[in-house]
């Protein structure tokens, strides 16, 4: 081979500014595909927010100032002249309903205020527009209100409210709110982790610390519990249906705590099913999780506690689990927020399709806050699309807290170790 | 006397020391071990407890006579030795063959004429007993394997339990999943693990767990809400309804580019640095390192990460109920509604349900096909990661 | 058939006489001065050794020569490497292009997840090698003494070799793309006895062929198989500097430097 001549017949045809531009190509291509994930994210963001605020158009049935009595407009009236305004105005009935509920003289005024809008003034949002067409098309909403509505007022409104969040469910989108799928998804995810914690965090000490892992046995359960982690959640809620709400309807009906508050037709249907399926669904998420905290426990650590003449349980109890803690409450957290934001498996067990009463123990009908989103969507009117939009930003809070939760333990702990 | 007192020293030590190392019950550790094991055991009890549940109301299913309303009455009241009955005019019609119940009592119908029904009382051991005007009549129905695997109609109104519908929408609402999913997660797997510096992977790699976070409601109603009207405003609004599989199909492979991406990128993060220094050492570019030596050489987990992701879009449930529609529809325009396993099981649960009757146990059969499909992939996936890995290490 | 003329590695139409060719190299990894102020001449066709102790910056070094730190994204070349005369650092010339003309091989042995025949033919081919894939891949593992033990199972896995027959195999991918200089980082370190000198014997053969720079910290090694040695050593702040460099006989029995007597004797290293 003569080397290093000028003219050496090397029969390589490089091409390297064909290969280098496309590189340049892929490599665009590449950082697009990661473009879509943080496009996507935004769209849906913004997709929500667009209709949550808006105009919308109102129409009261009698007009607050025609309320007003002797030149005083309702804002300032006392408590007794509110009530008066309600007799004259409600049937008999109603009037006997709301003191039934609660009577006139224990209500404060500002309720009694509330009642006489709602029931008197009686706004009804007869159209409602989306954030985008309220800021870029307000002509031709202007336009639509003077032919169509003339009766009606425009306002800016957000659907997401305090009241919002502290009414209960009513079939009219103007007044519904998602007090009852909050309360019922607290207590439902309490109940999951009374449930999943200790038997998941027992299970993955067990596998890591007992467990001889050539024993078919534990390598059995082993394999079970990556299996389960991929099973459909909706199976999950028929297991639950099955077992839970039928076979152990005894149970969590409560019928067997005799007497305890319930509905009369006490079955199966209640938090503690939805709460028990929850945690057998996280279980095995709780369980991968906690063996990795585990196992990234040094083995030293170990060996200095057996080497003094610790049991088994003393060297888990007093040196191992309080070192793999963090890692096993972050974990756990985010299994949790995945809890909260399921979906199915609650229809499956059967939440109920309209409560408005406060759940008031493990042994009540219930609604979670994400199926109550799936009822507000599943309904064609534009009212109900923008209530369940707001009822999702109150998801979305609710999860990024405990996702926030769970980054600042792990980094506050992360740090320390 | 110092060595004295050293003797006696030794002597104690000599009497003690067996038994002072002598085993104890510790009772302590047996009975927390044992707990442990309890717990660890209540996941077999899950396993145990979903395919026996499955599998029990599924062979109810199939086995068992399924008793239907049909939403007919009795017009006239039957007394013991009638031998015919008069139906009401509303409901399904009945015919000669068919096995009706009312109350307790099954009956053949022997011939029909109109309204009149001839009839066999007392069939299958179930004593005869009189029966008053509006009750109900059920009428028998069974569901046989070969239908339920090869029917290609789901009325249960009629009878007809085949699965091809449900079947055929969750393909394609996967296929579509995928057909976005694999590409981008694979893009963003490639991109975070041979470009990105890492403080581009810091900042992206939450963003992407985050889009795993969040509720499959929210992606539903992103599905209905934005992006059926966009696909409306791009092909037309008489192309596609307001419920489709397309819709659901996009917004399933968005949910699921997280898990193809964060796994892929485990496994095209494991591939040795010396591989791809031989392939730089070669005078090769970053693209033909990443594409023809790194992604090959991490193919079991890249391949791994696919099948899971199409299990997690054959159980995806609250996207295709809430976008692609109620009511089984057999048909291969993505354009058109139609309901998958996953969707049709929501929606007759969200129902009235009684229990025992046949949409009931329906569910059940659904859900064994379900389980199975998806335990059947995941296992496929876990040998994949087991039989490769080997390969290069 | 060459690629585009500005890349190509002439400089000023003139040849060197030297393979390749390093002016006051000093390389760093962020502000950590690694090896500092590295000046020698590669003679064509022969065998040069690098040895000193370890983390004197002796692969560092080496991989100066193909522009292979730069995978660390923290690293800085100033001075001048000269290859053919022509300056590899050049703003203007392409990485890819130098390192299929001065190739590699590593010390642990890592031939690609593939057949044997491709591991040969890969680099060749993104290359764009016109020629007879097959004669090259047979003359390429032939020239790796590798041909007659694998020819009748070439399409079985690279890493169905035993330790010494890969190393052999990424040999023959090095030469397939038709390089002048072969740089190698310890080869025969994660081999046994008898197959480190297989390729010893190997190294011998081809200088007839390549120009090989061969790093190593097996001093027996450096004399049996090298032609010229550099001895690099610690300097100041931890940098490696080229302490001596020259013909191997001489560097090992009659050293000018003290440390370089004190290192080959084994008095520290």
């Amino acid at each position: 081979m003569d080397l290093y001549s000028d003219t050496r017949d090397v029969p390589f045809d490089s091409r390297t500014i064909t290969r280098h531009r496309r590189g340049r190509f892929w490599r665009f291509v590449y950082g697009a595909s990661t473009v879509v994930g943080i496009v996507v994210l935004i769209l849906l963001l913004l997709n929500v927010i667009n209709s949550v605020f808006g105009f919308s158009a109102i129409e009261n049935r009698i007009q607050p100032d025609d309320l007003a009595i002797n030149g005083i407009p309702i804002e300032s009236l006392h408590k007794n002249d509110l009530v008066f305004i309600l007799e004259q105005n409600l049937s008999a009935g109603l009037i006997r309903r709301l003191a039934d509920d609660l009577p006139f003289e224990e209500r404060s005024r500002e309720n009694v205020y509330d009642l006489v809008i709602e029931w008197v003034v009686d706004p009804e949002v007869i159209a409602s527009w989306s954030l985008f067409d309220s800021i870029f098309n307000r002509d031709r909403i202007a336009e639509e209100m003077a032919e169509r509505y003339p009766a009606a007022d425009l306002k800016f409104l957000s659907w997401l409210t305090w009241k919002f969040i502290t009414t209960p469910q009513s079939s009219d989108p103007e007044n519904a709110g998602v007090r009852t799928a909050i309360l019922g998804s607290l207590y439902v995810i309490g109940i999951t982790i009374v449930f999943s914690f200790p038997l998941g965090v027992g299970a993955a000490i067990y596998l890591e610390e007992y467990a001889d892992p050539k024993r078919q046995i534990n390598r059995l359960i082993q394999t079970n519990i990556n299996n389960l982690a991929g099973v459909p959640s909706i199976i999950y809620g028929i297991l639950g249906l099955a077992i839970f709400v039928r076979l152990l309807s005894v149970l969590t009906s409560g019928a067997i705590f005799a007497g305890s508050a319930g509905d009369a037709t006490a079955n199966g249907r209640t938090i503690l099913s939805a709460g028990l399926t929850l945690g057998l669904l996280i279980l095995p998420l709780i369980i991968i999780n906690a063996q990795e905290a585990i196992k990234a426990v040094p083995s030293s650590l170990r060996l200095a506690s057996f080497a003094l003449g610790g049991t088994r349980w003393q060297t888990v109890w007093n040196h191992v689990f309080p070192s793999a803690l963090p890692g096993i409450l972050t974990g756990t957290i985010l299994a949790i927020s995945r809890a909260v934001g399921e979906t199915a498996p609650l229809v499956v067990i059967g939440a109920s399709t309209f409560i408005t009463s406060d759940p008031d123990g493990p042994f009540s009908k219930f609604t979670v806050l994400p199926i109550q989103i799936y009822q507000w969507t599943s309904r064609p009117q534009a009212e109900f699309h923008s209530i369940a939009a707001a009822a999702i930003i109150v998801l979305l809070v609710l999860l990024l807290s405990l996702n926030a939760t769970a980054i600042f333990l792990r980094n506050r702990y992360t740090q320390r170790l | 006397m110092t060595k004295e007192i050293h003797m006696t020293a030794v002597q104690t030590d000599n009497e003690d020391i067996t038994a002072a190392l002598r085993r104890k019950p510790r009772f302590n550790e047996i009975v927390i071990q044992s707990f442990l094991f309890i717990c660890a055991t209540v996941s077999i009890l899950t396993t145990i407890g979903i395919v026996y549940e499955l599998g029990k109301e599924s062979m109810n299913f199939f086995l068992k006579v399924q008793w239907e309303e049909i939403n007919k009455t009795l017009a006239e009241p039957l007394s013991e030795t009638d031998g015919v009955l008069l139906t009401g005019t509303s409901g399904a019609a009945i015919a000669e063959g068919d096995l009706i119940r009312i109350d307790q009592e099954q009956m053949m119908v022997l011939s029909t004429s109109d309204l009149t029904l001839e009839i066999e009382r007392g069939v299958n051991n179930t004593g005869i007993a009189p029966h008053s005007a509006g009750r109900v009549i059920y009428l028998a129905r069974d569901v046989s394997l070969l239908e339920f695997t090869t029917g290609t109609r789901w009325s249960p109104q009629v009878g007809s339990f085949g699965i091809w519908p449900l079947l055929n929408a969750t393909l394609m609402t996967t296929v579509i999943a995928m057909v976005i999913a694999l590409p981008l997660g694979l893009g963003v797997a490639i991109y975070l693990s041979e470009y990105a510096s890492d403080r581009t992977r810091n900042t992206l790699k939450p963003i992407m767990e985050v889009l795993a976070g969040v509720p499959t409601v929210v992606y539903g109603y992103f599905a209905l809400t934005f992006m059926t009207p966009l696909l409306r405003l791009v092909f037309g609004a008489d192309t596609v309804s307001i419920f489709n599989t397309a819709s659901a199909g996009i917004v399933i492979g968005i949910l699921v580019i997280p898990l193809v991406s964060s796994m892929s990128e485990d496994a095209l993060s494991a591939v040795p640095r010396a591989l791809r220094e031989a392939s730089y050492g070669l005078g090769a570019t970053k693209l033909e390192t990443a594409i023809q030596v790194v992604v090959p050489a991490a193919f079991s987990g890249i391949a791994a990460a696919f099948i899971v992701a199409l299990s997690r879009a054959i159980g995806e449930t609250m996207i295709v109920a809430i976008a692609a529609g109620a009511g089984p529809a057999f048909t291969f325009n993505p354009f058109q509604s139609a309901e998958t396993m996953t969707g049709h099981i929501v929606r007759i649960s969200g129902g009235d349900l009684s229990y025992d009757s046949i949409d009931y146990n329906s569910l059940f059969a659904l859900g064994l096909v379900l389980f199975f499909f998806t335990l059947g992939l995941n296992v496929v996936s876990q040998r994949i990661v087991r039989r490769f890995r080997e390969v290069y290490e | 058939m060459l690629s585009n003329p500005t890349k190509t590695m002439t400089g000023n139409g003139s040849n060197s006489e030297y393979a390749i060719e390093a002016r006051d190299l000093n390389i760093y990894y962020g502000d950590f001065l690694a090896v500092s102020g590295v000046t020698l001449e590669v003679e064509k066709q022969k065998i040069t050794a690098i040895i000193g102790p370890s983390g004197c910056g002796k692969s560092t070094v080496l991989r100066a020569f193909n522009r292979m730190n730069e995978l660390v994204p923290t690293a800085r070349t100033t001075g001048e490497v000269l290859y053919r005369g022509k300056n590899i650092y050049d703003s203007d010339v392409d990485p890819v292009e130098v390192r299929r003309r001065i190739g590699m091989v590593f010390q642990k042995p890592n031939p690609f997840p593939k057949s044997i025949y491709e591991n040969v033919a890969w680099g060749a081919r993104i290359n764009g090698y016109r020629g007879d894939m097959n004669q090259l891949v047979e003359e390429s593992l032939r020239g790796a003494a590798l041909w007659d033990e694998v020819k009748d199972k070439l399409d079985q896995s690279g890493l169905s070799l035993s330790g010494g027959q890969q190393q052999r195999l990424c040999i023959a991918r090095a030469i397939a793309v038709q390089p002048d200089l072969i740089l190698m980082d310890e080869p025969a370190s994660a081999l046994d006895p008898i197959a480190t000198l297989k390729i010893e014997e190997l190294m011998r053969e081809l200088a007839k062929d390549y120009t090989i720079i061969i790093v190593t910290h097996n001093m027996q090694q450096a004399a049996r198989v090298s032609d010229f040695t550099a001895f690099f050593n610690l300097g100041d702040e931890f940098a490696g500097v080229l302490e001596e460099f020259g013909v191997t006989q001489k560097i090992f029995t009659n050293p000018e430097k003290r440390s370089t007597e004190d290192y080959i004797t084994g008095r520290f290293g």
